[in-house]
């Protein structure tokens, strides 16, 4: 019964985006105003059916009720809970159920919430999150049917591949969907505002804890993801501009230029055509990103199941939703009215400037993931496009927009000078030139890319902190806070990144047992391998001992999978407060002699430590902007 | 209703499909960094700009596969010759094409993709330019 | 709350008709980007499967190589045993390859039928080698060994096996990846034809 209950409620929540659309549409050609009461509740209660929906089939995959195709196939008794419940969305059908779960929770959340935005507005807001829904409810039911049972039931369940059982692909996908979907409001939100022509401070009030939000599960997403991959493929690299890993960086990329316009149209209404453009572009990149990931037409280092089937899909969708909202864009936006007025240095510049280099970077990232396939489009030949183009060109203008962080949010709005803004800026500039000395006289030559990021990480990291200067700390609001953390968080995460790059240690050799190896501050001596086995995999194991001490030992892996047939590197690594020892055994010679690979990075958990900061001001960011405007909601309400 | 079996995200992240292995162990170069530093990080800046040939999207310097491991020993082998890593990419771009390096050579069919960030810096300026301009006017 | 009220469409201007162009290119550019998009899903060729590096030294001369014997008592293989005037195949192949397996038969046809066929063995033991063509049938006539893959870089392959058909001046003419299966024994007795 559980399933039927799941399905039913599905079809219903279905049927009810359906009318959601349609009252939606009535109530906005102008001929049944009655209708218009009845837009929020359909949306609350579409969201509940298709929460139940989902927590059905959780329940199904909690129990493993074999008598499900779904379960059947992608889940096993013997499973720890945790896969058990993970294993919901570790499918394509479970995945977009619970897509559609989160689109519909999210749009009755609107539904419930939203309460300052202009009722036509929202109204059309709430349609074209039912538009984005309908095409997800049709796939899902037509041709993706989770609640299919199976009759006999199995036996036994077919999922049980511990190779799939990690807590990173556990909860990995959800906090991507979370930022997507989350942008899908955002975008529902641009649409709904063009429809009406009401494109303003109230929208932006409206739009921006989505956006914020989403854009937290965005960089959590990317941080898990990159250290994921720094822990997991074994050659010390946490960022290799793989086209998968680009397709996550260019919603966020999106996402933060969205974050900054929409403060200028929310604080000053300036960037209203700019912040619903940029708007239609995070969802856009979201979609795209989906496609690039799921149909495989790109190769990646991270392999997905792909299926051309399912990339038309995607594809159709993409065509639909994203033609359509720049075709409304093209039609409406020529109608909406230019925003106030600011000079170019001003805070709302240095706003326009850190939106120009976010879509620069953005262009740069999206042209160069898919010149490949366009270039064999026009020519036919094959070409590579990787990491040193990325470097070479998103590096620098990543640079640049770290200068405009650190002087932005120390500018006035409307209208500043330089001169004083210069001067609000100079013990940063004098802590950077400090640096930068230190680098050029001390310190071996590095490379330009990381002495002008250390360079700038001490300056942009000082600078953030500006804002606080001067003020009662306890009375700041929260979103200051939270700007000053996200910002100090950047210069965080580039200190770690221009460290790693500049001053890593690397031992590669080949090594008998008893040698000692000299990588950063340690000595590292080879005691031996022995073989391990797990329960579907067995190993090679090395024994290192730190420092020669033969109770301190680590323990690197090279697994081989026995079904389906793989190797794995399993790096032993050590955190110190200062770096990572990260460690590799690779194959043996067959005369005693075993490949090492030994790596000294120093505050290479900066990078991840800095990502992690970034969401927390979000988050801060997010918790005051909320209260704020429940607070004038109150007042509103008394006044 | 049999749809595909395959979980939709196998991110079998770093799981290299086994590739058949010869019983022949690394060239000396293939995994031995070279004695003097200046020349293995020549060596290594090449390395990383060079696509493996049988992985899904990883240099020659970030795979256990053997191919990119002959590669690696060739590199550092010319680099030690004396060879400039130009040269030695060139040489393998005559063999393999603009696919073996993730770093494309400037010429008619790229300088769109190495002009992209001038060209997108300057369409935005263009278009903030006439914003302020009009509001001047008004 | 002031900006609650619809905005009014302002009239037409000159300035403004000029604008609704730049408006629809953001349209104009995804449309382009679904083409591609259409373009690689239908018929790109990026995706592993479907993946073959080819190797750009066709129509070049063989590269310079000399390469000692994979088995003993079989001679090794110079660049200029490649140029003898007549055409003949350049198969790339290893012990340990299983498709190599697969395309033995085909080539035991080829040579059968009167083609030379020179070998390079990848990254393989002589014993190895041996047991490989006594198991499998032996077509080969030269076999060179390529202990680090040095000669098939040289070669611009990518992988085993590989055939190469070269012609009587040791130039490459065409390049066949994969295994031989039994259909394509007809293209390549053609190729060595047209390169006679």
């Amino acid at each position: 019964m559980i399933a039927e209950t799941g399905l039913a409620a599905l079809w219903l929540a279905a049927a009810l985006c359906a009318l959601q659309l349609l009252f939606g549409i009535a109530v906005l050609r102008g001929n049944s105003d009655e209708l218009s009461s009845a837009v929020r509740p359909v949306a609350v209660v579409q969201g509940l059916l298709t929460g139940i929906s989902f927590l059905m089939l959780i329940w199904l995959f909690l129990r493993t009720d074999l008598s499900v195709e779904l379960v059947a196939l992608n889940s096993h008794s013997a499973k720890p809970w945790l896969y058990k419940f993970a294993g919901t969305w570790g499918n394509h059908e479970g995945s977009m159920l619970l897509w559609v779960a989160i689109l519909a929770v999210a749009g009755g959340l609107v539904a419930l919430f939203e309460r300052r935005l202009n009722e036509r507005t929202l109204i059309a807001t709430l349609a074209a999150q039912a538009a984005i829904g309908l095409g997800f409810y049709a796939f899902l039911l037509f041709a993706s049917n989770p609640f299919a049972r199976l009759s006999p039931a199995a036996a036994e369940g077919q999922g049980l591949n511990p190779l799939l059982q990690d807590p990173g692909l556990a909860f990995h996908p959800p906090t991507l969907y979370l930022g997507y979907v989350g942008m899908s409001v955002a975008f529902s939100f641009a649409v709904g505002a063009l429809v009406t022509r009401d494109v303003g401070a109230a929208f932006a009030r409206a739009m921006r804890p989505w956006v914020l939000g989403s854009w937290i599960f965005l960089t959590l997403g990317i941080t898990a993801g990159s250290y994921w991959a720094y822990y997991e493929l074994g050659w010390g690299g946490w960022w290799f501009w793989d086209p998968v890993e680009n397709a996550s960086l260019m919603p966020w990329l999106a996402a933060t230029a969205l974050l900054h316009s929409v403060t200028v149209l929310a604080t000053r209404d300036s960037l209203r055509a700019w912040t619903v453009m940029l708007a239609v572009v995070a969802f856009s990149m979201s979609m795209v990103g989906t496609f690039l990931v799921r149909s495989g037409i790109l190769t990646s280092v991270h392999a997905f199941a792909v299926d051309p089937q399912r990339g038309t899909f995607i594809l159709a969708l993409l065509v639909l939703y994203i033609g359509g909202a720049l075709a409304l864009y093209g039609l409406r936006v020529g109608t909406v009215r230019e925003g106030s007025q600011f000079e170019p240095v001003s805070r709302e510049g240095a706003l326009v400037a850190n939106n120009l280099l976010f879509t620069a970077i953005l262009g740069v990232v999206l042209i160069g993931t898919l010149y490949p396939l366009i270039v064999e489009a026009v020519t036919g030949e094959q070409l590579s496009v990787g990491p040193p183009y990325f470097n070479s060109t998103a590096g620098p203008l990543a640079l640049l927009l770290v200068v405009v962080m650190a002087a932005g949010p120390l500018m006035r709005w409307r209208k500043d000078d330089w001169k004083k803004v210069v001067n609000r800026i100079s013990l940063p500039i004098l802590i950077a030139s400090l640096v930068l000395a230190i680098l050029m006289l001390a310190v071996s030559p590095i490379g330009i890319l990381p002495t002008l990021g250390l360079t700038l990480a001490a300056g942009v990291g000082a600078a953030s902190l500006a804002p606080l200067w001067g003020r009662k700390l306890r009375r700041t609001p929260l979103f200051t806070w939270g700007m000053v953390i996200a910002h100090l968080g950047v210069s965080v995460c580039m200190a770690g990144m221009a460290f790693e790059s500049s001053f890593s240690e690397e031992v590669l050799v080949a090594s008998r047992p008893g040698e000692t190896h000299q990588v950063g501050p340690y000595t590292i001596t080879f005691l031996g391998t022995e073989p391990v086995a797990g329960p579907n995999w067995t190993a090679i194991e090395a024994r290192l001992s730190v420092n020669g001490d033969p109770e301190d030992l680590l323990r690197p892996q090279s697994r081989m999978f026995s079904s389906p047939p793989t190797e794995t590197n399993e790096a032993a690594i050590r955190t110190a407060w200062n770096g990572q020892l990260y460690t590799v055994i690779g194959n043996g010679d067959g005369s005693g002699r075993w490949q090492l690979r030994l790596w000294w990075k120093p505050f290479v958990t900066w990078i991840w430590l800095g990502g992690v900061m970034i969401a927390f001001g979000g988050l801060l960011s997010l918790v005051g902007r909320v209260r704020r405007e429940r607070r004038t909601a109150q007042r509103e309400a008394y006044a | 209703m049999k749809r595909l079996i395959a979980p939709v995200l196998i991110a079998l992240l770093a799981a290299m499909p086994l590739h058949a292995q010869s019983r022949m162990p690394a060239a000396q170069w293939a995994n031995q960094q070279l004695p003097d530093p200046a020349q293995e990080a020549e060596a290594k800046e090449l390395m990383e700009s060079l696509r493996c040939l049988v992985c899904q999207g990883q240099s020659i310097a970030d795979s256990d596969a053997e191919m990119a491991s002959d590669m690696r020993a060739l590199v550092r082998e010319r680099i030690a010759a004396g060879e400039n890593p130009d040269d030695i990419r060139d040489w393998l771009i005559q063999r393999y094409g603009r696919w073996i390096t993730y770093n494309p050579p400037l010429d008619t069919v790229t300088w769109p993709l190495w002009f992209l960030p001038l060209i997108l810096i300057g369409a935005g300026v263009w278009l903030a330019r006439g914003r302020f301009r009009r509001r001047k006017e008004s | 709350m002031t900006d609650e009220a619809p905005m009014a469409a302002p009239t037409e201007t000159p300035t403004a008709k000029k604008k609704h162009l730049v408006l629809w290119v953001p349209l104009a550019f995804a449309v382009i980007f679904f083409g591609f998009f259409a373009y690689a899903l239908y018929f790109g060729t990026d995706s592993p499967q479907q993946r073959a590096i080819e190797s750009q030294m066709v129509g070049e001369q063989v590269p310079e190589m000399d390469l000692d014997p994979a088995v003993p008592g079989r001679p090794g293989l110079r660049t200029a045993d490649l140029a003898t005037g007549e055409p003949k195949l350049l198969n790339v192949f290893a012990s340990w390859c299983v498709p190599c397996i697969t395309e033995a038969p085909q080539l035991m046809q080829l040579q059968n039928a009167g083609v030379t066929i020179e070998a390079i063995a990848i990254r393989d033991r002589p014993q190895d080698v041996y047991g490989f063509l006594q198991r499998w049938g032996d077509p080969f006539n030269r076999i060179g060994a390529d202990p680090n893959s040095q000669a098939q870089l040289a070669l611009g392959s990518s992988g085993v096996p590989e055939t190469f058909v070269i012609d009587g001046n040791g130039v490459i003419v065409h390049q066949h990846i994969g295994e031989i299966r039994p259909e394509n024994v007809p293209e390549i007795l053609n190729a060595l034809e047209n390169a006679r």
